[in-house]
């Protein structure tokens, strides 16, 4: 070979490896994410990942709303009843007008297309009792409203000034019952009694007698009562069951519900409407089950409009918000009724003439369950505390910081001191800083390994809640629960058993407040000692 | 050819990272964008397709852009891809005075951060290539 046939020659090889000089980095890099892959895959293994694989929500099981047509009536069109009635498919032309302005203002506001994308639920609104004109005559609009999912209505809705007029009607099948609480009971007994199906407000009852004919009328009329309670639809409930069913948590001994709001609006201020006056407002019906009467004037209108404060016409915290909690926590964990129930609080911030408490208490024992839950809520301050049930293996702790509640999904944090993961905590398998389980509804991230960023978004609950991709609205699913049962003769997931146990509790704690002793129920009798 | 191996290894793992973790979406990071193209951003999360557009792009797009860097090949168009995913980042949220994200960030930063560096790391190397050099591209250039 001639000298400048080798230059070429090595010449060539060098250059060849110039070109590849490179690739063995890329080896490297391989080598390394290959390593990092089956770490993070045997941490997954470790942790509570695997045991809920199902990465999409229940599906909507649909079909049901086209068997059979239903009328509906509403009684009590205010803030919540107007909810339900759209949640049934029908908003006044001034909602879709005002939510189709706002998603065309920003287009993260999605309140137009959820409702749009609603299920037709094959309903007419008929029928419609509000003692207040101005509601009434709003409910009527959203009756006859054809911006809604489905189109135009099959007919529109009637007023009547007295909820009775209204059940005497043979063509309605169901009614939903969205009036303050002193008048649930009456109008569910009276509506099951006259054949009609009934959605309820939660808290079922002012109180534990009424909670007790409630339940008895309902099981002897037949007749479906669902209890508004729409956290039954929200699936982080159903993961947070299923974990608990497995026993991951170990012993559960204590759990601890909290309520946090810091506004006039949440501590039930609400707006007395400018057109309310004698004329327009019926006062006397609307008193007409309360202990104590008041002739129509200023505190009329006030008692009106702000009823949550005074337990002539609710229980304050228990019926509003202590009752969700406990429900979601009965969904959860199945506890039903306590032992015992024992509270205390006073009226510490809102000393605006109510007569119930701002800051409120309860302890609920569990006894034969070897199991307490505290209640504890305060109407002025924000500093959300989130729900903890604790175990000796490891604490859930649901909403909290982002004041979403379980909608906002909910963490598992291995306890360091726990004998069923101790093994993994010493591998360094668990980190008992960092969540094994975490999940967060419309995020992608139902993910055991997360980083800090990630676990940051998971506890603000940015994300929507969906189903089959599309974000829905826990209250129109309860709603067409109810209807889905009606149709197939099956029990809504609020039923009358859990909604027994809902207001029984509450009565509990109420009794509790205003006699300042421990109250005992006596499941064999029925009555609370 | 060091910075640009090193670069290279930076964008290629942040590509691979997200194609390996089914979860990964960018909503989030552009639920939080602010300064000029917060509405952009905010367009593409609330339009499923858009956002996975986004998704995928970002996915395949750094780790693509990061394999032509390590190795060597088409490197300066490799380098301007890098430059113009990462001026997204940069101007999808700028560490501006008054700009207050809801993302914990991972350093501190006025005006310039990490990102602004990387855009004009990546400048030097679409302007002094190396990989006719060491690389791929010395394959494919005539000497």
């Amino acid at each position: 070979m001639s000298e400048e046939s080798k230059n070429n020659t090595e010449n060539k090889r060098r250059e060849f490896l110039k070109g590849l000089a490179t690739v063995p980095v890329f080896g490297f890099f391989l080598v390394n994410l290959w390593s990092k892959i089956r770490r993070d895959a045997l941490k997954r293994k470790n942790l509570l990942t695997d045991l809920v694989q199902e990465k999409s929500p229940p599906a909507i099981i649909s079909g049901l709303s086209s068997s059979k047509h239903l009328n509906i009536g509403i009684i009590g069109y205010g803030g919540r009843g107007s909810h339900l009635v759209r949640s049934a498919g029908f908003a006044t032309k001034g909602w879709t007008d005002w939510a189709y302005k706002q998603s065309k203002e920003n287009k993260l506001h999605k309140a137009y297309a959820t409702f749009m994308s609603q299920e037709d639920l094959n309903c007419s609104l008929v029928g419609v009792c509000d003692l207040f004109d101005i509601n009434a005559e709003l409910a009527i609009d959203a009756s006859k409203n054809d911006v809604r999912p489905g189109g135009k209505p099959k007919s529109s809705a009637i007023r009547y000034r007295h909820y009775t007029e209204m059940l005497a009607r043979d063509d309605i099948d169901a009614v939903i019952v969205a009036t303050p609480d002193h008048w649930h009971s009456r109008i569910t007994i009276d509506a099951a009694k006259a054949g009609k199906h009934v959605y309820c407000e939660k808290g079922l009852t002012r109180t534990f007698q009424e909670a007790v004919d409630v339940y008895d009328t309902m099981k002897e009329t037949g007749m479906i009562l669902q209890l508004g309670h729409q956290n039954r639809q929200v699936e982080a409930n159903d993961k947070a069951k299923q974990i608990i069913d497995q026993g991951l948590l170990g012993p559960v001994n204590l759990v601890e519900l909290t309520t946090n709001r810091n506004s006039p609006w949440g501590a039930w201020v609400w707006t007395i409407h400018e057109k309310a006056n004698r004329k327009t407002l019926d006062w006397d019906t609307f008193q007409e089950p309360s202990p104590n009467k008041i002739p129509f004037g200023e505190e009329a209108l006030k008692r009106f409009f702000r009823w949550r404060c005074w337990y002539d016409y609710g229980t304050g915290l228990s019926g509003d918000l202590f009752s969700h909690d406990y429900d979601a926590l009965n969904q959860i964990m199945g506890m039903g009724i306590p032992k015992y129930a024992s509270s205390s609080g006073g009226i510490y911030f809102y000393k605006d003439g109510r007569d119930v408490p701002d800051v409120w208490h309860v302890t609920l024992e569990y006894p034969d369950m070897d199991m307490t839950v505290l209640y504890s809520a305060t109407l002025s301050s924000n500093n959300s505390r989130g729900n903890r049930i604790m175990g000796h293996d490891a604490t859930m702790v649901l909403g909290g910081q982002s004041n979403a509640g379980s909608v906002g999904g909910f963490r598992v944090i291995a306890d360091r001191e726990s004998t069923k993961y101790r093994e993994k905590i010493e591998q360094g398998i668990i980190n008992t800083k960092y969540p094994i389980y975490n999940y967060s509804p419309g995020s992608k991230q139902i993910d055991g390994v997360t980083s800090a960023t990630s676990q940051y978004f998971a506890n603000k609950g940015l994300l929507y809640s969906y189903r089959d991709g599309k974000r829905v609205d826990p209250s129109h699913l309860h709603v067409k629960d109810w209807l889905d049962a009606i149709r197939s003769g099956g029990q809504p997931k609020c039923n009358s058993e859990v909604a027994f146990e809902e207001a029984v509790t509450c009565a509990m704690a109420t009794e509790s407040y205003l006699t300042g002793r421990r109250v005992e129920w006596d499941p064999i009798n029925r009555r609370l000692i | 050819m060091i910075l640009r191996v090193l670069i290279g290894w930076h964008i290629l793992y942040e590509g691979v990272s997200k194609l390996i973790n089914p979860y990964w979406s960018s909503a989030a990071y552009l639920l939080d964008s602010k300064w000029i193209f917060s509405g952009l951003a905010k367009t593409i999360v609330s339009n499923p397709t858009l956002l996975t557009i986004s998704d995928y792009a970002n996915m395949w797009g750094l780790t693509i852009v990061g394999l032509c860097l390590l190795l060597g090949l088409f490197s300066r168009y490799a380098a301007l891809g890098g430059m113009v995913f990462i001026s997204l980042y940069y101007l999808f949220a700028p560490p501006f005075l008054g700009l207050e994200y809801a993302r914990p960030g991972e350093g501190s930063y006025i005006i310039v951060n990490k990102n602004l560096i990387e855009v004009l790391a990546l400048y030097v190397l679409y302007q002094f290539p190396t990989s006719h050099l060491v690389g791929l591209d010395r394959f494919l250039t005539k000497h």
